[in-house]
C-alpha cells in the first residue's frame, strides 16, 4: 500500500481550519467546540502555536480533550506557510491521529495565528473559519483581507467588549455582509457561550451533510 | 537528466516541510554563537563539511542503487547520535517524500526514511543522475539554515544570497566528492559530524518555546 495515499475519499474525517490573528479566540473556540461536539464526534486538534504545548496544555488543563487527542505542528516562524504553501506536517499531524485513533469525524486545525492575509490551503481543510474579534475596533470586517473575504465562516469575537472598546456591532455586520457576500458570519462571545453554539451547529451540520454523501 | 526537474528538486518552496526546520541553527543563535553573517559563513561551511557532506553521499548513493536503501538507512542512523535528529531527518524524509510521491512515482523507500535516501529515492524516481542528487543534498544543507537566519536574526537577505553564492563552488566541490564515494560500502560513506550540534539539538527539543522544530 502507498503509504502517502492521498487523504481524500468519503470515509476521512472533515477538516476544518480556524485561523485569524493572534489572540482573537482560536483556541478558546477549539475549547469551545471540543465541549460542545466532544461527546457527540470523534473528534482530534492539531496546533500550530510557537509555544510547543501551550495549547494543548490549555485543552488538557480544561478538560476537553485527552492528549493522544491533540497533535502540535512546528512552524518555522512562520505560521502560514505551515496552513497554505508547504502543509506536509499538518497532513502528517492528521495521518498520524487517524492511525493511531481509528476513523475521525473532525479534525480541528488551529492556525499559529498571523494577520489578515493568512488562509488555509484546499490540500489541508475543507472548511476553513476566520476568527476576529471586537476589541480592535470595529473597522477589521471593512479592512477585508482574504481571511475575512473567503472564509466559508467568519466568527466575530468578544462581543461582551464591545461597549468597552466603542465598537459597532452593526457597523461590523453590515461591512462583513458587503464583503462576504452570501458566506456566513456569526457574532460570539465565548466569554457568555461556553460551547460556542453558533459555530458549533455550523460543524454539525456539516457533519451531517457529509455523512449523507 | 533534466536540468529544470533539478532546479524543481532542489527549491526551498518544495512543499517539504523544510521551512519548518533551521538545520540546528535555532540552537546556536539562541547560544550566542551565531549572530552575524559572518558567523553564519562559518556555520555554513561547517555543515557543508560535515552534515552535508554525509547527506550528499547518501543522497547519491540512493540515487544510485534502489536496492540499498535500507541500508543507507540504518547507516545514517548510525551517523545521527541525536535521537532528536533522527526524528527531524525522518520528519522531513517523510515530508519529501509525500511531495515527490505528488510529482513522480516512487516506491519501496518506506514511510519514513532519513532525509537524504528520500531525497536519492525522488532524484532516481525523476530520471536525475547520484551526482545531481549530491548537489541538491548538499544545497539543501546550506539554504535550509541560510532562510532560518534570515527569518531567527532579521539578517540582510541580500548579504545571506551573496553568502550562498560565494560558498557555491564549494558546494559543487562537496557534491563532487560524495558522488565520487557514493558507490562505497555504507561503512566507509562520509561520517563527519558536529557534536556541538548534536548537543544542541537535544536542548533544543526541550524548550517549550521555539520557532523552528530543530
Ligand atoms: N472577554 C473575552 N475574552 C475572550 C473571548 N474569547 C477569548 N477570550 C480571551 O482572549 C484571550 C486570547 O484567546 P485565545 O483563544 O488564546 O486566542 P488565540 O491566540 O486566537 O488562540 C484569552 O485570554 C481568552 O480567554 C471572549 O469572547 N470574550
Ligand atoms: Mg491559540
Amino acid at each position: 500500500m502507498d503509504p502517502h495515499a492521498p487523504l481524500t475519499g468519503g470515509s476521512r474525517a472533515l477538516r476544518v481550519g480556524i485561523g485569524g490573528p493572534v489572540g482573537s479566540g482560536k483556541t478558546a473556540l477549539v475549547a469551545a467546540l471540543c465541549r460542545a461536539l466532544g461527546a457527540q464526534l470523534r473528534l482530534a486538534v492539531v496546533t500550530n502555536d510557537i509555544y510547543t504545548t501551550e495549547d494543548a496544555d490549555f485543552l488538557l488543563r480544561n478538560g476537553v480533550l485527552p492528549a493522544e487527542r491533540i497533535r502540535a505542528v512546528e512552524t518555522g516562524c512562520c505560521p502560514h506557510t505551515a496552513i497554505r504553501d508547504d502543509i506536509s506536517a499538518n497532513l502528517d499531524a492528521v495521518e498520524d491521529l487517524e492511525s493511531s485513533l481509528g476513523p475521525l469525524d473532525l479534525v480541528l486545525l488551529e492556525s499559529g495565528g498571523d494577520n489578515l492575509t493568512a488562509t488555509f490551503s484546499k490540500g489541508l481543510i475543507d472548511q476553513q473559519i476566520f476568527v476576529v474579534d471586537v476589541s480592535g475596533g470595529d473597522k477589521v470586517p471593512r479592512k477585508g483581507g482574504p481571511g475575512v473575504t473567503t472564509a466559508d465562516l467568519l466568527v466575530i469575537n468578544k462581543t461582551d467588549l464591545a461597549p468597552l472598546v466603542g465598537a459597532d456591532l452593526s457597523v461590523m455586520d453590515r461591512d462583513a455582509r458587503a464583503r462576504r457576500g452570501d458566506l456566513p458570519t456569526v457574532f460570539l462571545s465565548l466569554a457568555e457561550d461556553r460551547g460556542a453554539t453558533p459555530v458549533a451547529d455550523w460543524i454539525r451540520g456539516l457533519v451531517a451533510a457529509r455523512a449523507a454523501g | 537528466m533534466s536540468l529544470a526537474t533539478l532546479l524543481l528538486l532542489a527549491d526551498g518552496r518544495l512543499p517539504s516541510g523544510g521551512h519548518a526546520h533551521s538545520a540546528g541553527l535555532e540552537a546556536q543563535v539562541t547560544a550566542g554563537r551565531v549572530r552575524s553573517v559572518a558567523d553564519l559563513d562559518g556555520f555554513l561551511r561547517g555543515k557543508l563539511a560535515t552534515g552535508g557532506l554525509v547527506s550528499a553521499a547518501f543522497a547519491a548513493a540512493a540515487c544510485a542503487d534502489a536496492t540499498r536503501w535500507a541500508d543507507l538507512d540504518a547507516g545514517l542512523d548510525a551517523r545521527t547520535p541525536s535521537p532528536a535528529l533522527r526524528r527531524a531527518s525522518r520528519a522531513q524524509g517523510r515530508a519529501l517524500l509525500r511531495a515527490g510521491r505528488a510529482m513522480w512515482p516512487v516506491a519501496g523507500v518506506g514511510r519514513e526514511p532519513h532525509q537524504p535516501v528520500a531525497l536519492g529515492a525522488l532524484a532516481a524516481a525523476a530520471g536525475l543522475s547520484p551526482g545531481q542528487a549530491a548537489v541538491a543534498a548538499a544545497h539543501g544543507a546550506i539554504t535550509g539554515p541560510a532562510s532560518a537566519a534570515v527569518r531567527l536574526l532579521g539578517l540582510d537577505p541580500y548579504r545571506v544570497h551573496a553568502l550562498l553564492a560565494r560558498l557555491a563552488p564549494e558546494c559543487d566541490r562537496i557534491a563532487e566528492v560524495a558522488a565520487s564515494r557514493s558507490g562505497d560500502a555504507v561503512d566507509r560513506l562520509p561520517a563527519s559530524g558536529a557534536p556541538l550540534l548534536d548537543i544542541g539539538a537535544e536542548y533544543h527539543a526541550t524548550w517549550e518555546v521555539r520557532l523552528f522544530a530543530s
